[in-house]
């Protein structure tokens, strides 16, 4: 069973890509065989993933490489293949599972949208290649689940196409990711320059094993940081991260998708996997590469918690706080805490999937009302999403001992506090623990407490469908604390590869009381300062000019269209003006010089050629009528002439020979 | 099974008619460029079959010619989107057989 599934791992994304082609096959009332076929290929790649699981338990540091040739041009042999070790696996299953609650969830969410059964098609392609991004051996592979990945994302971020808004989104989201991408390949051409393959383990001759990094030298800082290009964009990190927010205009369900289980974890997970190209030639753990990994990571975190702050939109708080987080998993991947990185992008994949369709709930509960000052009071119309979304808010904001974003959270502290590049990362990544817990507290209270406002007054409770998967979620963000606590590092030491070892004593450590310090203060800080809501944000109250630099998102969407966008629009315009003058001047003139060549022969014509060819037109006119009868005009009819006539050609060429 | 000439052009000659049908049948003008599109699939995966399956396979001839292949659609596909939508905004339909103005 361990052996089959070892080379059987392609199917886990596999499955979920057939669902969709099988789906998209389906008439547009076909809705439960829609559903049901999305949700059976989700829970057999779930069945998948945690087969594969099983055998990396066993052994410590497990990997399991399987490649083939997948063609030869010329003398180069391109080889790609898929990889199982604790990084991939922990990663299917966690992927796996939270899709499979975002599907079920959808099932109530959408359940009013004509076009549920294309929905559900793009969901299962999403997470088909999201678990191809995660096996994926070899980078060029890796790289064509990634573009797949974007491609799903832009047609579930416009799903709602008719909306001006969400097209606008989709194609922002498509153009921003594939600035980084482009960075991206060419890293990827880069490495296959240098080291000849774009395998990551071969038996000792990957590009992450040591026989394949000593080739590299150098070039590594600069390959690296051209991959790290690509995760920026993909993972939403600064100066790429405009594209996250609006992504919001998506369906609920699939902002889930994209902010916990697919999309912006792939680029931190391609950090990760490429670890070993950053970490070359580390002295005391830092290189060149992962320093600026650390920055553009607190840079992000800071600045997206700081935006968080005044943002109106239920959805759009949280997407700021997803790339807050993975700005934070970048740092601790920066910092060489890579197990602590990937177990809080684990945990986030959890809680922020819970969060979102919570909001999801709170939405569908508020006839579609997305402000959060529009609602209120919902705590006691929407109980089992007020406890759901209180336990999401809290792993969010890091309180410890019960919630698993906590451990994480404190792990990566630890990680920056012992790195020896500078002390600064530590400092400020604590100051984006009391951000964080604020403006969630911000969003409970003006969602859940005081009293109804106009958005709340017909709410009510989500269908059973709809809040099953959040109980689960929510049980799992809960439950998986047990692996992650200092006392028993399960995780962490399943992703190191090592084994744990139980010790209660290490449960109590310093940074417990500081962070446990610093959310309470957060909450407490938040609980007060908007303990009664106007109709102005508290915070507007008190610094009007700060409020707007932040609800403005700083002005970065303006900084862009001043210059990037401008920028390519006045080369745009300066290649249309070339093609109109320049170039068309040039063909004009040629033309010209054909007009007065024209004159001349024309008169020519005119009195020695006109009267013979006079007769010869009267016989080809009377053919030409006969003809023109056929023509209708029609493309296709002469598309089929054409058919018929190859079909005679061939025929009688058979028949010759 | 292993792979043999044959497969790879029945796969092949089965691409080319689903691609014809579509160009015949389609009435949108978009669909019938996916159809050419199709054809000129077929017409590619036939050079790479016949390369693959002589005996100096080594040299990347067939691919060469494929490669090349593929650019060419891929500028034609842009010119031919480009006349849609030209003819769209001018004649507000993408449907074939409402543009007829070139009948004899």
């Amino acid at each position: 069973m361990n052996n089959w599934i070892l080379t059987h791992l392609w199917l886990v994304p596999a499955v979920p890509l057939a669902a969709s082609l099988l789906i998209l096959s389906l008439s547009n009332s076909r809705r439960r065989a829609a559903a049901g076929l999305a949700i059976i290929g989700q829970v057999t790649a779930l069945i998948l993933a945690v087969v594969a699981f099983l055998p990396t338990l066993e052994t410590p540091g497990f990997r399991a490489v399987q490649n083939f040739a997948w063609f030869t041009f010329g003398d180069q042999v391109l080889r790609v293949g898929w990889v199982l070790d604790p990084l991939a696996a922990a990663m299917l299953v966690m992927i796996a599972l939270v899709g499979l609650c975002i599907f079920v969830f959808s099932v109530g969410y959408m359940s009013d949208d004509k076009n549920f059964v294309r929905f559900f098609a793009y969901l299962s392609f999403f997470s088909g290649a999201m678990l191809g991004v995660v096996i994926a051996n070899s980078l060029l592979l890796l790289f064509v689940f990634w573009e797949l990945v974007g491609l799903a994302s832009y047609l579930l971020i416009g799903f709602w196409i008719h909306k001006p808004s969400a097209a606008a989104a989709a194609k922002k989201a498509f153009i921003v990711t594939r600035i980084g991408d482009m960075g991206f390949f060419l890293g990827i051409l880069w490495l296959y320059h240098t080291a000849g393959t774009l395998l990551f383990y071969d038996d000792g001759h990957g590009c992450l094993e040591s026989a394949g990094l000593i080739g590299l030298g150098a070039s590594a800082t600069f390959i690296a940081l051209l991959i790290f290009c690509g995760a920026v964009g993909k993972s939403g990190q600064f100066p790429l991260h405009v594209w996250l927010p609006d992504a919001m205009e998506g369906p609920t369900p699939v902002s889930a998708l994209i902010h916990a289980a697919t999309m912006v974890a792939a680029g931190v997970f391609l950090v990760a996997r490429v670890y070993p190209l950053f970490s070359l030639g580390a002295i005391d753990g830092v290189t060149p590469s992962l320093t600026v990994v650390v920055w553009i990571g607190v840079t992000t975190a800071l600045m997206a918690a700081l935006i968080a702050i005044a943002q109106a939109d239920i959805k759009r708080i949280l997407a700021y706080s997803t790339v807050s987080q993975l700005g934070l998993m970048m740092v601790s991947l920066g910092v060489g805490g890579v197990a602590a990185g990937i177990m809080h992008l684990l945990a986030h994949g959890f809680f922020k999937a819970l969060l979102f369709l919570g909001a999801g709930s709170v939405i569908h509960g508020c006839q579609h009302e997305q402000d959060i000052r529009k609602m209120g009071g919902l705590r006691r119309l929407m109980p089992v999403t007020f406890v759901t979304y209180a336990v999401g808010m809290l792993s969010l904001s890091g309180l410890p001992l019960f919630f698993s974003g906590a451990w994480t959270k404190e792990e990566i502290l630890h990680a920056t506090a012992r790195w020896p590049g500078s002390p600064w990362p530590h400092y400020l990544m604590l100051a984006g623990v009391v951000l964080t817990a604020l403006y969630m507290t911000r969003q409970m209270i003006y969602i859940f407490f005081g009293n109804r406002r106009s958005g709340s007054e017909h709410a009510h409770e989500s269908p059973r469908v709809m809040i099953r998967p959040l109980i689960v979620l929510a049980v799992c963000t809960i439950g998986l604390s047990v692996v992650l606590t200092p006392a028993w590092p399960w995780l962490h030491e399943y992703l190191r590869g090592d084994r744990p070892h139980f010790e209660i004593a290490r449960l109590i450590q310093p940074i417990l009381f500081v962070s446990l310090a610093l959310v309470a203060a957060g909450i407490g800080f938040g609980a007060f300062m908007y303990r009664n809501l106007g109709e102005v944000d508290p915070l507007a109250r008190a610094q009007p000019a700060l409020f707007r630099f932040l609800q403005n998102k700083m002005w970065l969407d303006e900084l862009y269209a001043w210059t990037v966008v401008a920028f390519s629009r006045v080369a745009a315009r300066l290649s249309d003006w070339m093609d109109r003058h320049f170039w068309d001047g040039l063909v004009r003139g040629f033309g010209g010089l054909g007009h007065l060549f024209g004159i001349f022969s024309a008169g020519f014509d005119e009195r020695g050629i006109n009267p013979l060819v006079d007769e010869t037109t009267i016989g080809a006119r009377g053919f030409g009528r006969l003809l023109s009868g056929r023509h209708s005009g029609r493309i296709q009819t002469y598309l089929g002439a054409v058919a018929v006539g190859m079909l005679a050609l061939l025929l009688l060429y058979a028949w010759l020979t | 099974m292993t792979p043999t000439l044959q497969l790879f052009l029945i796969v092949s000659a089965a691409l080319f008619c689903i691609g014809l049908l579509a160009a015949l049948s389609r009435r949108h003008a978009i669909f019938i460029l996916i159809g050419i599109e199709m054809m000129l699939a077929a017409a590619n995966l036939n050079f790479i079959a016949f390369w693959r399956f002589t005996p100096q396979a080594e040299q990347a001839t067939g691919v060469m010619v494929a490669i090349f292949s593929i650019a060419i659609a891929a500028a034609e596909a842009a010119v031919g989107l480009a006349m849609v939508i030209a003819i769209y905004r001018h004649y507000r339909t993408t449907n074939v057989d409402q543009l007829d103005q070139l009948k004899g």
